[in-house]
C-alpha cells in the first residue's frame, strides 16, 4: 500500500433524494473533523435517488459503505437479501439509528381556500389530495400510516380506519409513482387542494423556492414521527478498508455540529439543544407517534398494509 | 441437420461465418436478458405464476396497456402514412425542417415528453382547460395515455413508409391512370398494396414501443389502480416490494402477448406480400 492510499480514503454514502443539501454540507464538516483528529483525508461520494431504487441498487451490488435512507424497511430488505450487515442494525446507534427526524404535514394553496385544518378535512367530498402511491414510494408510506393512525385513534376501530383511508385515497385524483412526480403535479401543474408532504420538504418549498408565496403549511393535530435511519454496510466498509471511517461518519451525525446542520436543512434534530433557536422555531409542536408504537415496526406495517393483497390494495378492489 | 443442408444455394461466400455471428449476436443481445427474465420467474410455482398474472388489477392493466398501444399505433398508421406521403410527393418551403421535426419524439427523454404533455393538456394547461370546458378530460385518463403513446410512436410509421414511397415508380400510377383507373382505384389497387408491408412494420414498431413505454405515460396517466394504471407501472410496483419473481412474471406475460401480436402482424405481412406477388404474376 502506498502512502497516498493510506492518507486519503473514500466513502460511498447511498442516500435518498431530499438529503442532498444536508449531506453536501455535512461531508465538508466531517472531513475537516476527521482530518484534524486522525490526519486522514476522507472524501465522501454521494448517491441520491428514490429510496426504493437506491435500496435495489445496493442489493444488486452498488458498493455502498453507509446507507442513509428514508425508511427502515428498505434497509431491512438489504440486510435480509444480501447479508452485508446484521439484521439488528437499527439498535447500533441511538434513537433507532435515526439522527434526525421529520413528520408529515399538509401543504395547501395560499390562504387555504378549502379551509383544511386536520386529517378529517381530507376525506370531505370535493377536496383533492395529492400523495404518491405508497406501493412505489417509500416516503408516501409514511403519509398513509399517518392517516391510518389518526383514524384509528380518533374513531377507535380498524374498520373505521380502513373506511377513512379508503375515503382519503378516493380523493386522490392523480397518484404519481414517487414524491418528485407528486410535487410536480401539485406545484407545477396546479392540481389538488392539499399535498401530503414530509415537513422538511414542505419547509424547503415555503422558504426557498420561488413558489414560496403560493403555499402554506398546515400542521395536523397528530402525525407520524418519520425516522430516516442510517447504517454502516459492514462487509463493504471492511472490504474497502474504511470500517472506522464509516462508523465515525454516522456517529458524528449526532454531534452538535451535525445536529445544527440537520435543523438548518429542515430536519428535526434528535438533540434540539444543539440547534439554532431560529431554526427550531420552524418546527411546531405536534403529537407524534412512531411506527413501532402503532404498527409494531416496519415489517409488520409493510406486510399488513402495502404488500400485495394488503389493506391498500383492497381500497381499489372493484365492488367496494 | 448440417449447415450444408440448411443452406440454399447461394453465390455469396461466408454463409457459416455470418450466420454464426448473427446467432451469437442475437443470443447475446436479445436472448440472454430474456432468459434471465424467465429464470427469475421460475422461482414461482405454476399456480403462483398464474395467480400473479391473472390478478384483477393486472388484467385491467393489460387491457389498458394493449388497448391504448393498439389504438395509438392505429392512429399513427393513418396519419404517419399521410405525413410520409406529403413529405415524399410534395415540394414546399421548410420541408427539411418538417422532416427533421419528425424524429424529435425519439430524441426527447420520455419523462420530459410526459411532463410537457401534462403542461399542455392538464386541467390548467392552455389546451386542457379548453377541452375540460367541453367535458373532455385528457390528462390523468386513458385518453392522456393514448396521447402520449401517439406522440412517442409517431416517427415509426413515417420512417418506415417514407423510403418505400420514395422508391415507388410514379410510372405505375401513370400507367394505371392511362388504363382508365380512377384515382381512388389507383390508390386502392396500386399504391396501398405496395405500401402495406412497410405500414405494418411501422405499426408493429409503434405498437411494441407503446406497450413498453413507461417514462412519458407515468406523468400523464394519473396511475389510479383499475383505471389508469399501466402494466409497466405494476412491474415497478412489484420491484418496490422486492418481489422480483412477481415483477418478472408479469413481464413474461407481457412479453408473450407482445410476441403473439407481433407474430400475427408478421403473418399478415407475409400473406399480403404473397398476395401481391401473385397479383403481379397475373399482371405479367
Amino acid at each position: 500500500m502506498t502512502l497516498a492510499e493510506t492518507k486519503t480514503k473514500t466513502l460511498l454514502n447511498v442516500s435518498y433524494d431530499p438529503t442532498r443539501e444536508f449531506y453536501k454540507e455535512y461531508n465538508v464538516e466531517f472531513s475537516t473533523f476527521y482530518k484534524a483528529r486522525t490526519g486522514i483525508d476522507v472524501k465522501v461520494r454521494q448517491s441520491h435517488g428514490g429510496a426504493g431504487k437506491q435500496a435495489r441498487a445496493v442489493i444488486d451490488g452498488l458498493q455502498a459503505d453507509v446507507l442513509t435512507l428514508a425508511l427502515a424497511y428498505d434497509i431491512d430488505a438489504i440486510s435480509e437479501r444480501t447479508g452485508l450487515f446484521d439484521n439488528n442494525w437499527q439498535s447500533r446507534l441511538p434513537y433507532s439509528s435515526a439522527p434526525y427526524t421529520s413528520t408529515i404535514v399538509f401543504l395547501v394553496r395560499k390562504g387555504n381556500p378549502k379551509n383544511i385544518k386536520d386529517w378529517d378535512d381530507l376525506v370531505k367530498p370535493g377536496v383533492q389530495v395529492i400523495t404518491p402511491n405508497p406501493k412505489t414510494s417509500g416516503g408516501a408510506r409514511w403519509n398513509y400510516l399517518a392517516a391510518w393512525a389518526y383514524a384509528e385513534q380518533r374513531y377507535g376501530s380498524e374498520d373505521k380506519a380502513i373506511e377513512f383511508v379508503s375515503q382519503l385515497y378516493r380523493n386522490v385524483p392523480v397518484m404519481d409513482s414517487g414524491a418528485r412526480g407528486s410535487t410536480n403535479t401539485f406545484v407545477r401543474n396546479g392540481i389538488g387542494d392539499v399535498f401530503l408532504s414530509w415537513e422538511n420538504e414542505a419547509l424547503l418549498a415555503t422558504t426557498k423556492l420561488s413558489d414560496a408565496a403560493e403555499f402554506e403549511i398546515i400542521v395536523p393535530s397528530l402525525s407520524i414521527l418519520a425516522q430516516p435511519p442510517v447504517t454502516v454496510v459492514h462487509k463493504h466498509a471492511k472490504n474497502h478498508n474504511v470500517a472506522k471511517e464509516a462508523n465515525m461518519y454516522l456517529e458524528y451525525l449526532y454531534s452538535p455540529v451535525a445536529q445544527r446542520l440537520a435543523a438548518k436543512h429542515f430536519y428535526r434534530p434528535v438533540h434540539p439543544e444543539f440547534a439554532d433557536k431560529k431554526d427550531l422555531q420552524r418546527f411546531p409542536d405536534v403529537t407524534l407517534f412512531t411506527v413501532n408504537d402503532v404498527f409494531g415496526g416496519w415489517q409488520q406495517a409493510q406486510k399488513k398494509h402495502f404488500n400485495d393483497g394488503g389493506v391498500f390494495d383492497k381500497i381499489y378492489q372493484p365492488g367496494r | 441437420m448440417t449447415l450444408r443442408k440448411m443452406k440454399a444455394y447461394s453465390v455469396l461466400p461466408g454463409f457459416s461465418l455470418s450466420l454464426g455471428y448473427t446467432l451469437f449476436y442475437l443470443g447475446l443481445i436479445v436472448l440472454l436478458p430474456i432468459s434471465a427474465l424467465v429464470v427469475k420467474t421460475m422461482s414461482l410455482s405454476w399456480s403462483e405464476f398464474w395467480s400473479v398474472i391473472t390478478d384483477a388489477r393486472v388484467v385491467a392493466s393489460y387491457k389498458l396497456t394493449f388497448g391504448t398501444a393498439l389504438f395509438a399505433a392505429s392512429v399513427n398508421l393513418i396519419f404517419g402514412s399521410l405525413v410520409a406521403w406529403v413529405l415524399v410527393r410534395y415540394q414546399f418551403k421548410g420541408k427539411r425542417i418538417v422532416d427533421a421535426l419528425i424524429d424529435l419524439p425519439f430524441a426527447l427523454p420520455t419523462a420530459v415528453a410526459g411532463i410537457a404533455l401534462v403542461a399542455i393538456y392538464g386541467p390548467n394547461g392552455p389546451l386542457g382547460s379548453v377541452l375540460l370546458e367541453w367535458g373532455i378530460k385528457v390528462a390523468y385518463t386513458p385518453v392522456g395515455i393514448t396521447l402520449a403513446l401517439i406522440f412517442i410512436g409517431f416517427p415509426f410509421v413515417v420512417r418506415t413508409v417514407q423510403p418505400i414511397l420514395e422508391d415507388f415508380e410514379q410510372e405505375l400510377e401513370e400507367a394505371s391512370a392511362a388504363l382508365g383507373a380512377g384515382r381512388w382505384y389507383t390508390i386502392r389497387r396500386v399504391i396501398l398494396p405496395h405500401l402495406f408491408p412497410s405500414m405494418l412494420t411501422g405499426f408493429s414498431l409503434a405498437f411494441a414501443r407503446g406497450v413498453g413505454e413507461y417514462g412519458s405515460v407515468i406523468f400523464i396517466a394519473g396511475n389510479i389502480p383499475m383505471v389508469s394504471e399501466i402494466t409497466p407501472l405494476l412491474i415497478i410496483t412489484k420491484l418496490e416490494q422486492y418481489d422480483y419473481a412477481g415483477a418478472t412474471a408479469i413481464a413474461c406475460a407481457m412479453l408473450l402477448f407482445s410476441l403473439l401480436m407481433l407474430l400475427v402482424i408478421n403473418g399478415l405481412q407475409g400473406w399480403l406480400e404473397r398476395r401481391e406477388k401473385q397479383f403481379e404474376g397475373v399482371m405479367a
